[in-house]
């Protein structure tokens, strides 16, 4: 099994590996962890406790430990949040579009990715927390009834926000899990102990009846097309966070679809380097082949033009106007951050657009790690030149102020690399990170099983 | 339900052409407000704590070069960009037409200070409760909290003088009359520059200085329709 489509069907005749050695290979990652496995894990869990440390630190002193001043009164925190929100874009996005549109190359991908946008909107969840002046008063934004007498202001962006990320955290969990109860149901026949009972328990009883398999089919298919209006609502409401406002630069009707945008440009891109990660450390060279790649090279092409041309639209039109207050953003931005923004161009822009359009660097695996890299660090740029220069050139001239973020802000999104890495760490560990039934179903659809003289694909009908 | 109606709608008066500069507005609503005291460092790092803050502007070309002061408080909008942006009712409106703020709502999101044009909101960045080491904290009002760190503060226009003549006027059965109530920096202003009224009584002192050709409302264009009206000549003879 070389390439898992783009080629003609095979015959019964093609060697073929059985059952079992698929579930053995595709499962290879939940075997017991190795020492790199746990050095890997205790690394990234010492990161973590840093970045703990350095909240808690900054807990215990005040919000003047960051870098925070009158009037850049949102910084390096709110990018971290925008990023992640934005990295957990495409990871259901991907897997739903593919699904429905019965791409058969997305199988081996589509768990990788969903998985990935669970972990990221927890973490783009803990943002809006750390960068409360007061945490300890968190539940203040909880609408419940209450002794205070006091409901929160739906008014408010922040609200929206609260109520988009929690819908898409539940929905884009569900989602996952639902693909996953069949691999589970697997998982569970081939483990022992006290995974086995585990298993048991998520794997809801599951048998592989043909029933089970209808309703597992439909309710997949229903669940991918309700959780893509939910996706995109998200990093709408998102930019809505800042279009809503009276910041010079902020206050910008195409932000919605701008935003929407390079969060699916970030998660593409951060699919492609999971994909390569995981690839190389669990040894799936087999079911990620390079033509994943080029496909999804593809389709990164596609979404850098778009940002492109968003970008491209967003500094014409406020050139075009050339509001004074809008063009000192601007005019200051590209001067104190000239090589960010050059070097975000270049990245987001400039660089994937040329190299993509090569199919042979699209299959290669070393330039598709450095693209995709390059894209998701310039991506965090780009929020960070999208939310501070505005604040430092706000409407009133005589209190505008730099901003530089402080070691703590630094940690804390270090730590939020590392937790994300951490939490994907643990699920390879424990959960089938390779659609498992979703590749066999290709396998078997793939064959055709000879009939008389004559050979019929094995499964009538199509998806 | 009682309607939430008012006979006051709070105004000021900045007269542009009277402010000397001299500051004195500044350090009474220092001492009247328990604004916290900040030194060079906060200043430098752009956190300190001014509720009304004297902004300087240098005019001409040398020689002939003139300095201008823009006094900027709190501008009590009727459609304040911060009171929709809060998401637990810590900055609101209320039915005297000022912006409120309500510290012990406050969690600190700070959205209301970035989405305020005219950046008078500021935020508690270092713990200031302990800013005034006894014998110090003798000179803390006891009318008004002193804020704990974590949350957002501005000016209140004195609410709580506003309170005490209500409570007065109520006492008597009479409305609050033109000039018995004014906050700590208008009081103090030796040049008269600064005037504090009622713009719902259009005989009030405030309401007719309103009316005045010369005057103008910060940023006027994004729509905030603030309360306070500058005042400023086409003339250069006032520096």
């Amino acid at each position: 099994m070389s390439e898992l489509s783009g080629k003609p069907l095979r015959t019964t005749h093609t060697a073929m590996k059985s059952a079992t050695q698929l579930n053995d290979e595709m499962l290879s990652s939940m075997r017991a962890p190795t020492w790199r496995w746990y050095l890997l894990a205790f690394v990234l869990g010492a990161v973590v406790a840093w970045g703990m440390y350095a909240f808690t630190y900054q807990m215990m002193t005040g919000m003047s430990v960051t870098g925070k001043n009158r009037p850049v009164m949102w910084g390096f925190y709110i990018t971290g949040f925008v990023f992640w929100v934005g990295l957990s874009h495409s990871g259901t996005m991907v897997s739903a579009i593919l699904r429905l549109s019965q791409a058969n190359w997305r199988r081996p991908i589509l768990r990788a990715a969903e998985a990935m946008t669970v972990f990221t909107i927890s973490i783009a969840a803990l943002f809006p927390f750390i960068h409360l002046g007061r945490n300890w008063v968190v539940f203040y934004f909880l609408p419940f009834p209450n002794q205070r007498g006091l409901w929160p202001n739906f008014r408010s962006a922040l609200l929206w926000d609260i109520t988009a990320i929690t819908a898409y955290l539940i929905g884009s969990s569900l989602f996952l899990y639902l693909g996953m109860i069949p691999d589970l149901a697997i998982a569970r026949d081939r483990a022992s102990g006290w995974r086995r009972k585990l298993y048991e328990v998520l794997a809801m009883g599951w048998r592989g009846t043909a029933r089970e398999w209808v309703v597992y089919h439909k309710a997949s298919t229903l669940m991918a097309a309700l959780i893509i209006p939910v996706a995109v609502s998200v990093h709408s409401i998102v930019a809505w966070d800042f279009a809503v406002t009276v910041v010079p630069g902020w206050h910008s009707t195409i932000f919605p679809p701008y935003f929407v945008i390079g969060a699916i440009l970030s998660g593409v891109a951060a699919v492609i380097t999971l994909m390569i990660v995981i690839r190389r450390v669990f040894h799936l060279e087999d079911y990620l082949t390079p033509l994943h790649f080029d496909n999804m090279g593809k389709l990164l092409l596609v979404i850098s033009l778009l940002w492109a041309y968003a970008y491209f639209v967003e500094v014409n039109i406020t050139w075009y106007a050339h509001e004074p207050i809008e063009w000192e953003v601007f005019s200051f931005m590209s001067d104190k951050y000239a090589p960010l923004l050059l070097l975000m161009l270049v990245g987001n822009a400039v660089l994937p657009i040329t190299v993509l359009c090569f199919k042979k660097l699209r299959r290669s695996i070393g330039v598709m790690l450095a693209v995709s890299l390059l894209i998701n660090v310039c991506m965090f740029i780009e929020r960070f030149l999208i939310i501070v220069p505005s604040l430092s050139r706000k409407n009133m001239p005589f209190i505008w102020h730099n901003y530089a973020p402080s070691w703590v802000e630094i940690s804390v999104n270090i730590a939020a690399v590392a937790g994300f890495a951490l939490l994907y760490t643990f699920f390879a560990k424990y959960f089938p990170i390779v659609a498992v039934t979703d590749v066999r179903e290709l396998e078997v659809r793939q064959v055709r099983m000879p009939f008389g003289r004559a050979e019929l694909p094995s499964i009538a009908g199509k998806e | 339900m009682e309607k939430l109606t008012s006979p006051y709608k709070w105004g000021m008066v900045v007269d542009l052409d009277r402010c000397t500069g001299c500051g004195a507005c500044v350090v009474a609503c220092q001492a009247e407000n328990n604004v916290a005291i900040c030194g060079k460092k906060e200043i430098a790092e752009g956190r300190n704590m001014h509720w009304l803050r004297i902004e300087r502007f240098w005019v001409g070309e040398y020689p002939d070069v003139r300095v201008r002061f823009l006094p900027v408080l709190c501008q009590h909008c009727h459609d304040a960009p911060c009171e929709p942006v809060c998401p637990v009712y810590a900055s609101y409106h209320n039915p005297d037409g000022l912006n409120g703020q309500v510290y012990n709502r406050c969690v600190g999101t700070r959205y209301c200070g970035n989405n305020c044009p005219y950046a008078v909101r500021v935020f508690n960045f270092y713990d200031h409760e302990h800013a005034w080491p006894p014998p110090l904290n003798n000179q803390l009002s006891p009318d008004i909290t002193v804020r704990s760190r974590g949350v957002m503060e501005k000016c209140s226009f004195c609410i709580q003088r506003i309170r005490r003549a209500k409570e007065e006027a109520k006492a008597e059965q009479r409305l609050i009359k033109d000039g018995e109530v004014q906050p700590a920096c208008a009081q103090t202003c030796p040049a008269e520059a600064l005037v504090f009224g009622n713009t719902a009584d259009p005989q009030s002192r405030v309401s007719r200085l309103s009316r005045s050709p010369r005057r103008f409302r910060l940023l006027e264009h994004l729509g905030t329709h603030p309360s306070i009206y500058y005042l400023k000549g086409g003339g250069r003879e006032h520096v």
